[in-house]
């Protein structure tokens, strides 16, 4: 693996290896020295064009964790708000030595462009990017449910059978799409729940099921993961539902729905949350939620994904 | 061609000698911690602990014996393909104040050593640290020795070392390599 750009490339052997990488970065997580030397002497550059803090953050401790060192870098009051190019600043990166990028962009591709582009020779990892793909929320997600579903069982195992239901922006979510990719490559069944306006264009030639109707999928499918989005009403250009309250009354999970799932099923949330809109504060701190899980895992997939890309030797100068 | 120099009744009496070692000098098996480093040595450990187990009465295996990785602790990541590491166990009253002794299959350069003390100082502070080893065929480039050896093989440079166990190769035997063209 050189960069980590999409869940769509992964492997299931590449997805298995890092979620068991992970495992072995979360038990250092329980220690006392919470800190391993194996990327001691390499530097990593969070780039972020689009604004972030859990994202940023998570990488930032992975990084720190492993010992690598860490610039922040990001768009707002930087030389990009002053019209760099993409390109100026990779080519500035290359010149301070960066080994690693996490990049985050609003637009979908940037990441597949710095990779293919000859003007940095570091690792780039998609931090997400407009409307694409976010692969390490998406492994996150994976982590996170086998350890939910597969207690103390989890190593070396795929997520063959088991139900998956991602509700709500699927249009706009990049992390719906990472999820289908890997979740499908992993042996998972998804069904996408959201308003007709909210189901993006080509979902008929995905390997997704696609409803409108929450409460007929959770009964029908009685699903091992509930995975809600949020409604992010930064990219809605548009009107896409009448009101808030309508959509939660349909598509939220509110505490009545949370009641009707199947007592051993999980509910996920990437973050950050909308209470009362997407899920109710009863399904967010219930004992069924895994949201303050994905946290403390995101640094440990991150952790695993930066020791793979970066650790090994250099492939010979191509 | 490979030369066989230990036997699997050979080994068996090497791990017997070496736990009985292990016990003298602890004076028993009180504050004992034995680490195998993955992946030969954590089959080794596991036997070492059998063995005192069942010389010393009240010696709990799982009480006394884990797994100790050190990849992410190596001095030649970069100059290898990424590795992927194996689980560390530490037994549940970790290794504050014990005595741990590190096992492993092969004593070469000691580097495997050098990174594993490291790994332990990152788990806790052990009272004392010994270290076990099947086979020690010399070339040290650290500052690092065996308390307890199995067998010492001189061997040249070029040799390689071959240790095959019953629970992970399906047979047992220490046997030397020529090197290919020597």
């Amino acid at each position: 693996m050189r960069h980590l750009l999409s869940t769509k490339d992964l492997t299931r052997d590449e997805a298995i290896q890092i979620l068991d990488i992970a495992e072995d970065m979360a038990d250092v997580q329980n220690r006392e020295v919470r800190k391993l030397p194996t990327l001691r002497g390499k530097t990593v550059v969070n780039l972020f064009f689009e604004d972030s803090t859990r994202t940023r953050i998570s990488f930032e401790a992975a990084a720190k964790r492993l010992s690598a060192d860490v610039i922040n870098f990001s768009a707002k009051g930087s030389s990009v708000s002053k019209g760099e190019s993409l390109k100026d600043t990779a080519q500035t990166l290359a010149a301070m030595g960066a080994d690693g990028v996490v990049i985050r962009h609003s637009a979908s591709g940037a990441p597949q462009v710095l990779a293919q582009s000859d003007w940095i020779d570091a690792r780039i990892v998609n931090a997400g990017d407009g409307t694409h793909e976010h692969p390490t929320q998406a492994l996150l997600d994976a982590f996170t449910m086998r350890r939910r579903l597969f207690p103390g069982a989890s190593r070396g195992r795929d997520l063959d059978g088991v139900s998956v239901v991602i509700v709500g922006d699927i249009l706009h979510s990049r992390v719906a799409r990472s999820n289908l990719w890997l979740l499908r490559t992993l042996g998972a069944t998804v069904t996408f729940v959201a308003p007709a306006t909210l189901v993006p264009l080509g979902t008929a030639s995905w390997p997704v099921d696609v409803s409108y109707d929450l409460d007929a999928t959770l009964a029908l499918t009685q699903p091992d993961v509930v995975m809600m989005l949020r409604i992010q009403s930064e990219r809605m250009n548009a009107a896409y539902f009448p009101t808030a309250r309508e959509y939660a009354r349909q598509w939220g999970l509110d505490d009545e729905r949370l009641g009707r799932l199947r007592p051993d099923s999980i509910v996920m949330h990437p973050g950050p949350m909308n209470r009362g809109l997407e899920i109710s504060a009863g399904a967010a701190d219930s004992a069924q939620s895994t949201v303050l899980e994905q946290v403390a895992n995101g640094v440990s997939i991150r952790m695993a994904v930066l020791y793979l890309l970066l650790s090994g030797e250099r492939e010979a100068q191509a | 061609m490979a030369r066989t120099v230990l036997q699997q009744a050979d080994i068996a009496r090497a791990l017997t000698r070496i736990s009985h070692e292990i016990l003298e000098s602890n004076r028993g098996a009180a504050d004992l911690v034995i680490l195998g480093i993955p992946t030969r040595g954590s089959v080794l450990a596991e036997r070492i602990g059998a063995i005192v187990a069942g010389i010393e009465p009240g010696a709990v295996p799982a009480e006394m014996v884990g797994s100790l990785d050190i990849t992410m602790y190596r001095d030649d990541l970069a100059r290898h393909p990424t590795r992927t590491p194996s689980p560390t166990q530490v037994p549940r009253q970790g290794i504050d104040g014990k005595t741990v002794v590190l096992v492993d299959d092969v004593l070469f350069s000691g580097r495997t050593i050098r990174a594993a003390l490291d790994a332990l100082n990152d788990l806790g502070r052990p009272r004392a640290v010994r270290l076990a080893v099947l086979v020690d065929r010399g070339h040290r480039e650290l500052p690092i020795r065996a308390d307890f050896v199995g067998k010492n093989l001189p061997t040249s440079r070029e040799e390689r070392i071959n240790v095959r166990l019953e629970s992970i190769d399906g047979t047992e035997e220490v046997s030397i390599e020529e090197a290919p063209g020597a």
